[in-house]
């Protein structure tokens, strides 16, 4: 069993992306949460600006460090989180559910095939991780 | 763990935030031995360390503490220090990890030039750190000693050289002892402070010291840096016997400052890290941040920068370049927080 969920995709970046119907919510991984520790600012691009696969669309900041967020998929954004610049913590409590970034409406769901699927991800951190 | 000069040394415990919240609230502790820890002894000690550095430490009386910076020629700043005079003949010097090497010689040469006893004690000892508003209740072997003085007491058998100092805007003590017995020391520590006290890392113990405005060396002070424009005039001594860097310390402090140390509130969405460009009104780059982040206790994103004398005011705007933003930002007295007594 991998420690990460089965039903998303990955990046190398540590970025999930979820199909739910035509859309695509992103957010980022156990692993980056670890990572980062404490996230007190999550910067997300506007409702209804495009972003493209592999780019920068925001930025993660936690009391340390700040980190770009890369998207999974090129698309709109159809929706971004609200509650994050309130309550950016969210992302640390809860990574897969409510400290979800963004809805992506992609320009090609097919391109989700290329990323990573829970087991490749977890082989990814391993490497990483030396 | 992060290599710290040299050292493997925890970011975090717990969580930054768990950390910094429980020093303000009730207690830290915190493994500090990567500092260095310097001892000159002998008749011509006091001259040894007077002459290296801008405090009056000549009338410092025994078991009290100073802080103050060793700078060179220039007056430029080589490393900020706490010095404790131990005995009439007897003094301790501590400094930063990351300076450890130049401050050691410098006071290795003058203490042979000089005649003094010189020993770096460092590897041989460890320095851990109890900060809080609880550390005195923890330490009661140590709730008499007074800010800023030092006393060596024996705490549940381990001799310990404790000082009232500390580097979190806190009430607190830092406690030196040989280095065999520091794991002893932190776990009875931690035993006596069940439910209270935490074991507190680097990220805590910068956030704290930000939020005092406590400069931090490689940050707010280094070697293009004087204390007069960081705002910590109030630890040279202009006017004492010689010591290196006085004539040119003496000269900067005629002279109008070439840039001020202020502190910052971001008024907008933002954190400004070091480094980051300070923008004035007409758009030009006038400045750089030295330190910034989130400050948990004001939950304010807080930074200190320089900027020129006109900007310096209390109250004046500023914007902080983060990324492809520019962000608003305010001048706010220092320190940003200040514990009740």
């Amino acid at each position: 069993m991998s420690q990460y969920p089965e039903d998303l995709r990955y990046t190398q970046d540590h970025e999930w992306a979820r199909v739910e119907g035509d859309t695509v919510r992103v957010g980022v991984t156990s692993y980056a949460v670890r990572q980062l520790g404490d996230v007190t600012l999550v910067d997300l691009p506007a409702q209804g600006s495009k972003v493209q696969a592999h780019q920068r669309f925001g930025d993660i900041e936690s009391v340390k460090t700040v980190s770009e967020l890369f998207a999974p998929i090129s698309g709109e954004v159809i929706e971004i989180n609200p509650e994050l610049e309130s309550r950016p913590e969210l992302v640390n409590e809860s990574p897969y559910g409510e400290g979800w970034m963004l809805v992506i409406r992609p320009d090609n769901a097919a391109d989700l095939g290329e990323l990573l699927d829970a087991a490749g991800y977890a082989a990814h951190v391993t490497k990483i991780d030396g | 763990m992060v290599d710290f000069a040299g050292w493997d040394m925890p970011v975090q415990y717990s969580g930054i935030l768990d950390e910094h919240r429980a020093v303000r609230e009730r207690a830290g502790l915190f493994d500090v031995s990567h500092m260095g820890r310097l001892e000159v002894s002998g008749p011509a000690s006091t001259q040894v360390v007077d002459s290296l550095v801008t405090q009056r430490v000549r009338e410092l009386e025994s078991g009290r503490a100073a802080y103050g910076f060793c700078c060179n020629d220039a007056g430029f700043i080589l490393d900020d220090i706490i010095v404790y005079r131990l005995g009439a003949e007897e003094w301790l010097v501590i400094c930063n990890a990351g300076n450890r090497e130049p401050i050691t010689s410098l006071f290795a040469e003058t203490s042979a030039r000089l005649g003094a006893n010189f020993v770096d004690r460092s590897d041989a000892t460890a320095l851990i750190a109890l900060q809080g508003p609880r550390a005195r209740a923890l330490l009661p072997e140590a709730a008499a000693l007074k800010r800023f003085r030092v006393e060596t007491l024996i705490v549940e058998g381990i001799p310990a050289r404790i000082a009232c100092t500390g580097y979190t805007g806190e009430d607190g003590f830092e406690l030196m002892c040989d280095a065999g017995q520091v794991e002893a020391l932190w776990k009875l520590l931690l035993r006596r402070g069940e439910g209270e006290l935490l074991p507190a890392g680097l990220g805590a113990r910068d956030t704290l010291r930000m939020e005092a405005s406590l400069p931090l060396y490689g940050h707010e002070i280094d070697a293009k840096t004087r204390p007069f424009e960081a705002g910590l005039a109030r630890f040279v001594a202009l006017d004492k016997g010689d010591f290196l860097g006085q004539a040119a310390l003496r000269a900067a402090a005629e002279a109008e400052l070439p840039r001020q140390l202020v502190g910052l509130v971001m008024k907008e969405r933002g954190i400004a890290r070091q480094g980051y460009a300070v923008i004035d009104e007409a758009g030009e780059v006038v400045g750089e941040v030295t330190s910034g982040g989130p400050s948990p206790t004001l939950q304010q994103n807080i930074a200190m920068a320089y900027v020129p004398l006109r900007l310096s005011a209390l109250g004046s705007s500023v914007k902080i370049q983060i990324r492809d933003k520019r962000v608003a930002a305010e001048v706010v007295a220092m320190p940003f927080y200040r514990r009740s007594k």
